[in-house]
Parts: C-alpha cells; structure tokens; sequence
C-alpha cells in the first residue's frame, strides 16, 4: 500500500482524525509517525484545577459524615437528601471540568496515537459516572491510573487501575470484607446483625474484562477466592466505621482481610496481607489467555471489528514474551500488515467522530466546554459507559439509524455555524488523502454553499468511519 | 447541542467588538422613521427564469423544455406582471406585493461575479468587491459602521444574523448580533438528498438513513391518517412521496427564523437590519415547472415573507426586504430536468417602503446570440447599483461611504435612484 494510503490510516485509526497538515506530517513515513509519538513518556493533563482523587473523595467522605450524623440523630429525611444533594454539587462541577479537559487534550495534542490509546486503556479499565460515586474521580482516574502508565507495562496499568479508589468504589471492594478476619470476628462477637462478607464484583470484573476474559478459563471458584485475596483493598477515612489510611487514598485494612493463603486459578497464594493481590494481578497479567484477549481487543479497536486471527496470535505472543511491556505489543501492532491493508473499517463510536470532526476543523480548544455536551447527545457521554465493560467496539453498536442520522444532524448544525469559515474541499483531502471516494469529492466539489459542502464532508461515508 | 454564538467561537478581532455593549445610537437622517432592511441570500443559484420567466420571450420555451413555467391564463401558468415578465406560480405573496405596489422585480442583475463557483460567488454577493476574497468583511456590516453615531448610548446592535451562523456580508468592524434555535434541527432537503446520493454506493449508511427517514415521516405524519397501514406494496411509494415533498412539516422551512427576525426588528432598542439565508437552489437536476422540486421551495420562500409581513404589522410600512442569489442558471434545460450555474439572476425588492409595481430589467434577450458564453442569461444590471440605490435612500448611507468602505470597487456603478417611496 502506497504512502499516501497508509498516512490516511495511520491519522483516521491509529490518531484521532487528522488536524490540517497531519497527514502531510504522517505521510513521510506513517509508521514512524506513530512510532515516534511512543517514545517520550506520556504528558501531563493541563487544566487549571483538576483536582487529585484523594483531595475529592475526602471532602465528599466529610459529607458523607454529615450524612451519617444527620441520620443518627432526629434529623428529618430532607437534611438527609440535602447532603446527597451536596455530594452531587461538589461532584458535578468536577466532572464536567474533568471531562473538558480531556476534549481539550483530544483537540490539542500532537500525539494522537497515545491519546488514542489512553481512551482504549480507559475503556478496558471503564469506571461509569453513572454511579454517583465515582462522577468526582472519574476524571481523576483516567489522569492518575491510566495515562501515566499507557506506555508502561500491562501490569503497572492492572495494578494502578485496582489500587485506584474510584476503581474500588465503583466496583464496590472498599467494604467486602473477609468472613474471617478480625472485622468479621469482631462484629460476630458483638452480634451485630450486619453480616459482613465479600463482595466479588472487583475480582469478577478483573478476571472477565481486565485480564483473562470470560473465556479465559476461571472458575466461580476462582472468583470468589480471588475477592477474598482483594479483601482489605480499601479507601482511607477521618471518620465513620473504618478510620485510618490517609483520606482518599488507597489503603489496605489488615483487619477486614480474610487470612490465609487461598488457591486463584490453580495456583497457592501465601498470605502477605496487600501482597496477596499483588501477586496474583501480576500473574494475571501475563497469564495467556489475557495476552490472547487483550491482543484480541486492540486489534479489534484498531484493525477490524473481527480481527485477522494471525494478526491477534502474532500480538498475543509479542505481549507474552515482552512480559506484557505495552509499547512492545503497540510497535507490532503497527508493524502488523493486516493494520494497513483496509482503510475506514471501523466505524467511528460518536466521541470518536466529535472528536475528528473537532481536530479537522481546527476548532479552538476553547470550545472543549460547548462541545462536551455533544457526546451525551449523539450518545456517549464522557466517562459513562455505563458498565465494567466500557463501550463495546463494533460497528454495530454504534451504527443504529437514529444514531447515524443523530450524527449526520450535529454535523449539520456544526457545518452551518462555521459556514464559509472552513473550505470543505481543501479540507477533505486533508482528512482523508488517498482514501477520499470520487463520489465523495464530487459531492464536495457540487454543493451549494460552504456549509453544505462541510456537512457533506463530515457526513461521507469514510468520514463516518476510521 | 446549544447554540453557539459566533464570536464565542471565532474571535477575529472585528467580532471581539462586538464585547462592547454599549453602541452608539444610530440617528437616521432626515426622517421620522425608523427603517428596516432584511437582507435575504439564496444559496446554490436561484433559477431566475423560472422563478421569474420571461414567458413572452420568443426563445424561453424553446430552452427551457419541460422546466418551462406555462405563460400567465395556461393552466398552472404563471403570474402576470406585465407584457414580458410573470412570477412563478408558487409565489403569490410576492405577486400580491407587486399589485400593492411594494415589489420590485430586478431581472438579468449580477453581481461584478463572472466565473460559476458557488462559494466564489457567494462571496463576492457577500464582500461587496470585485472579486472573491478580496476582504474578509461584508459591505452590510461595513455600511452599519459607516452611519452617523447619535450620542445617547443604547444598548445592542444594529444588525443580527439569523441563523447559526454570521454570514460574511454581516461580518466586520460594526458589531453584530446572532440567534438560532437552540435545539439540533432537521436538515434541510437538499443536503439531505445529497448525502442520500453520497450513501447510494455505501448499503450500511444508505439503509440506515432510509430507517432514519422513514421514522420520520412516521413521527411527523398527521394523526388521522393512516400510515402504510396494511398496504406493503405502496409503502415504498409512500414514503417516496413523503420524501419529495420539501416542507412536509407544513408551513414555510425558515418559519422561525422569520418569526425571530420580525421579533427582532419590531422591538423598539432591536436591530434594524437583519440577515438570514436559505439553501436548496441548486436545481442541476429534476428541477420541476410549475410544480416540483423548485416550486416547493419558492413556496415556502414566499410563505415565509408573507408571514414576515403579517408579524412586522406596521413596522411592515418602514421595511425593505432585498432577496438575491449567488447568480443565475443556464438559459437552457441540462440533460437531467435541471439547469446548471449561470450568469444574469433575479432578485426581488419587497417591503411597505419599496417604491414597487416594477420590474427593473434591461433585458437583453435568449436568443443563442444575446446569450452570456452562448449559455447564460446576460447581465445588464449591476447589483451594485441596486444595493447602493437601497442602503442611500433606506439607511441613508452617505454616498461617501458607499463608494469609499462598503463597495470600495464600484465607481463603474450608478446608484440606482427612486426604489424606495418618496
């Protein structure tokens, strides 16, 4: 495949849609453009208060404290729905915040491809802000668990993810507790009607979509023993039942983690407190049938919604012997032939379309705060995929025809604003290069106004798709 | 998504003016009045011999062919407004105007634009110069800097775009205000049957617009009809029906815009001069006669002026309202039942304050050899001269003005006098 035709799949795919100029850019050498945005460590996301997670949970757990007094005492229900009302307050501003710095980040910056692969990461480790919890950390998660380690190993990424607060809230571990450690004995000796247990929703999920898959080979067995080995992986708190730990922040609690050396996928775990989990996320990591499904998930998000068999072998088996090292399995992603024979065969998800659209068109990051209200409105809102499993990543999911005509309406409205500000024809091939149709560019080349033909670039069948 | 307005989303110097909140009040000279000026852009080439034919010319039925509107007394023939001249039988609004004398009919007018480039040509309608890109402003935002400053402050501006966005000849030093509704609107049908035509070799996206489509007409049908109900063979044809009629929503598309812009203009601090276009002109193929595709659209074009009348009431008396086009199509009928770019156009002058029951043409024929390039309706009027005639004695821009900042190129055109009652 020439050059040409490669740069327009290495900007469209691979990035995040091609800013004017990108594509000349990538054109010399499309592989080495992507390369090359691997080699430095990630940068930093700017945005003038984004706030660290432990600083927003522990002002939202002196709410929740408020709470609790509130509810102990004779309060009436309604200064109990004011304090949920509080927590919504001081979570909402932080998430749009958050949110818009990330679109900001999507218009600005000149490593796509490691954005591209920030917002896979993200997915794969997907926590939902439809959980109230987790709306205030969302943001704080991607910045502090992801981003800093998409070019580091798969299991850095897998430990930080599981130690992350807003991953133990959302996915309820901050209390399971162990049957039988100290928490659980004492609250028997006390007859407390509160039965304290485990919750498996953590280890579950880590087992099915953030490492071995859920052909991967587990048992429920397996399940349940791996929650009790991450029993004890908690948040810090001031006050209420469990004190201790620095507010916000990761932190193990000895006392509500079951004893003991227990057995996750054939394998005996000696009991060493927070080193259990450790032990076992690590084996994970590089266990074969994760290789396969994390080899499985990228090149469906970057090659084909069904993937070349040999091409996912050929990742799987560099992620095994680079002992999961991320930018390993990256460069052979795109050394792989299969990455660069079919041109638009995914079908753009709606953020990823906001987000070329945005990047073509060279809006100004300024306008990250009004675009952030377009994902919910052509369906994915920013950080709320709704499930552990992210957003899925065929073409089906997201090519339903009111989404299809949702997208071709904001491209519309989008197109009428900017009207003659865009030249639409000198744009396309800038977006597309060699993979621009001759219907397309002769639809372009016919419209009736500026806008017109800038709608009908947006909404061009390859356009639609990267 | 919510409206965005222009200069948050754009800053060029001349708009972050437009942060000024304060504007000088504007005196207009010499009368009591209070004058408004609408200024209407037809985007993609307004086939001026259909929407004005020249029935009595000897050569138009012959080029015209089965785009030919039928002369005035046929049936389904065309408005008479005199020995030469009638209007397209959709627009009898207009031909009431010019019966109460408020309408004025320019034909065969061009703008200095010679070459066949919709956005070329839109740009220059738009800039007021010679040529394409000459200027990054528009000579209507450029005439309201030019009037005379009162010194009571008053707040707003002068002129507003209607529309998501601020077209060319409303951008410049006078700053400008903008609306549009907020919710994400429908499109117009023209560009959707372009992205239907760009969808055709594509099956996924064709068939999910054709679902997307008939969901619609679904949604929008009247409550008391039945819809394909029971009848799979004439489903397809229904909704080719539904598909086909431009304004199966009921009423004029720009319905409201033209409500806001009567808003805007009868409040008593608004602006007095407003700019909204439309698109859908470009009629290269099944362009249609008396009905059809083009007659649809100038019936929802006059459908919208007349509710523009009906809601600016009195204010009605003190308005002009100018609608032009990029420029005209080819004399002749194309090969697909349309026409292609052209040259000489037709643009109307309506309004209480237009000194109307005219047509104002030099008309130079379509005999093969009166023909612009052997192809094009020849332009003998300048749009210059109209536009200077309209903004001297409407606006009382000062002739200074005009030919210095807001037509900085047209010494060559004479300001056309008297097109506004005395």
């Amino acid at each position: 495949m020439a050059d040409s035709a490669r740069a327009a799949i290495a900007v469209n795919r691979y990035g995040l849609g091609a800013r004017p100029g990108e594509l000349l850019h990538a054109g010399e050498d499309p592989e080495g453009w992507l390369g090359a945005q691997l080699a430095a460590s990630p940068p930093r996301v700017a945005g003038a208060g984004l706030r660290a997670s432990a600083d927003i949970l522990s002002q939202a757990l002196e709410l929740r404290r408020e709470r609790r007094a509130a509810r102990a005492g004779d309060a009436p229900a309604s200064a109990d729905a004011a304090v949920v009302m509080k927590i919504g307050q001081l979570f909402r501003p932080i998430y749009v915040d958050e949110a818009t710095a990330r679109i900001r980040t999507a218009l600005a910056t000149d490593r796509p491809f490691l954005e591209h692969l920030t917002y896979f990461w993200t997915n794969h480790f997907a926590v939902s802000v439809d959980k109230v919890a987790v709306l205030g950390v969302a943001g704080s998660f991607e910045r502090e668990a992801i981003r800093p380690r998409v070019l580091g190993s798969f299991a850095d990424l897998l430990l930080a993810s599981t130690h992350h607060p807003a991953m133990l809230l959302y996915l309820d571990n901050q209390t399971s507790v162990g049957p039988n450690s100290l928490l659980a004995q004492r609250a028997e000796r006390r007859a407390s009607e509160r039965r304290l247990g485990i919750n498996e929703n953590l280890a579950r999920e880590i087992l099915e979509l953030h490492t071995l898959g859920v052909a991967g080979g587990y048992t429920q067995k397996d399940v349940t023993s791996f929650a009790e080995v991450l029993t004890g992986w908690s948040i810090g708190a001031q006050f209420g039942r469990l004190p201790g730990g620095v507010p916000g922040q990761f932190t193990f609690r000895p006392e509500m983690h079951e004893p003991g050396a227990k057995s996750v996928l054939g394998k005996r775990y000696a009991d060493d407190g927070v080193g259990q989990a450790v032990a076992v996320l690590q084996d994970l990591a590089r266990h074969p049938a994760t290789a396969h499904f994390i080899a499985t998930k990228l090149a469906r998000h970057f090659i084909a919604d069904e993937p070349p068999p040999q091409a996912v072998e050929h990742l799987q088996r560099v992620f095994l012997d680079s002992s999961g090292d991320l930018p390993s399995v990256y460069r052979a992603l795109i050394r792989l032939k299969e990455s660069w024979t079919q041109a638009f065969s995914k079908f753009k998800t709606p953020g990823e379309y906001i987000v070329s659209s945005l990047r073509g068109l060279e809006i100004p990051d300024d306008y990250a705060p009004k675009a952030f209200a377009s994902f919910a409105l052509l369906g994915q809102r920013i950080y709320a995929p709704g499930s552990p499993a992210g957003w899925p990543d065929r073409g089906a999911d997201w090519d339903g025809a009111s989404a299809v005509m949702k997208r071709i309406e904001w491209a519309d409205a989008l197109s009428q604003k900017l009207g003659s500000h865009r030249d639409a024809a000198s744009l396309a091939p800038q977006w597309l290069g060699a993979g621009m149709s001759t219907a397309t560019h002769a639809s372009i080349a016919r419209a009736a106004s500026a806008s017109q033909a800038l709608t009908l670039l947006l909404t061009a069948p390859e356009f639609m798709r990267r | 998504m919510r409206s965005i307005k222009r200069r948050d989303f754009l800053c060029t110097g001349a708009l972050a003016a437009g942060s000024v909140l304060f504007t000088s009040r504007i005196a207009f000279a010499g009368s009591g009045t209070r004058p408004r000026f609408v200024f209407v852009i037809l985007r993609g080439a307004l086939d001026g011999l259909s929407a004005v034919p020249p029935y009595a010319d000897p050569d138009y039925a012959r080029l015209r062919g089965e785009v030919a509107i039928p002369s005035p007394g046929a049936a389904g023939g065309a408005l008479k407004l005199n020995g030469l001249f009638a209007l397209h039988p959709s627009l009898a609004f207009l031909n009431e105007c010019y019966g109460a004398q408020e309408l004025i009919v320019f034909h065969a007018i061009a703008s200095p634009y010679r070459e066949r480039s919709h956005f070329d040509g839109q740009d220059v309608l738009e800039n007021g110069c010679a040529r394409a890109h000459a200027v990054q402003t528009g000579w209507i935002n450029r005439a309201l800097a030019a009037l005379p400053a009162q010194s009571s402050a008053r707040r707003g501006e002068l002129g507003i775009a209607l529309g998501q966005n601020v077209p060319l000849v409303m951008r410049g030093p006078a700053p400008v205000a903008s609306w549009s509704p907020s919710k994400l609107a429908a499109l117009d049908e023209d560009t959707l049957q372009r992205i239907t035509d760009l969808y055709s070799a594509d099956p996924l996206l064709s068939q999910r617009l054709a679902d997307a489509l008939a969901t619609q007409s679904v949604a929008e049908a009247p409550q008391d009809e039945p819809m394909m109900a029971g009848a799979d063979e004439h489903a397809p044809a229904q909704l080719l029906a539904a598909r086909e009629q431009p304004n199966a929503k009921g009423g004029a598309p720009y319905k409201e815009i033209i409500h806001a812009t009567a808003r805007f203009l009868k409040s008593d601090d608004g602006p007095r001069v407003a700019v909204f276009d439309a698109l859908g002109w470009d009629t290269h193929a099944n362009e249609g006669g008396a009905q059809g595709q083009l007659a649809a659209r100038l019936a929802g074009l006059d459908a919208g002026l007349r509710i523009l009348k009906e809601d600016l009431g009195p204010v009605w008396r003190d308005t002009v309202v100018m609608v032009v086009t990029e420029f005209g199509r080819t004399a002749a009928v194309n090969g697909t039942r349309g026409t292609d770019h052209g040259t000489g156009a037709a643009a109307f002058l309506i309004g209480g304050a237009v000194h109307g029951g005219r047509v104002i043409a030099d008309w130079p024929g379509l005999s093969a050899r009166a023909l612009y390039q052997g192809r094009d309706l020849a332009p003998t009027t300048d749009l210059h001269s109209a536009l200077k005639g309209v903004l001297a004695d409407h606006l009382q821009v000062s002739t200074r003005a005009l030919e210095s900042t807001v037509f900085p190129d047209s010494a060559g055109s004479k300001s056309l006098q008297g097109l506004l009652r005395a």
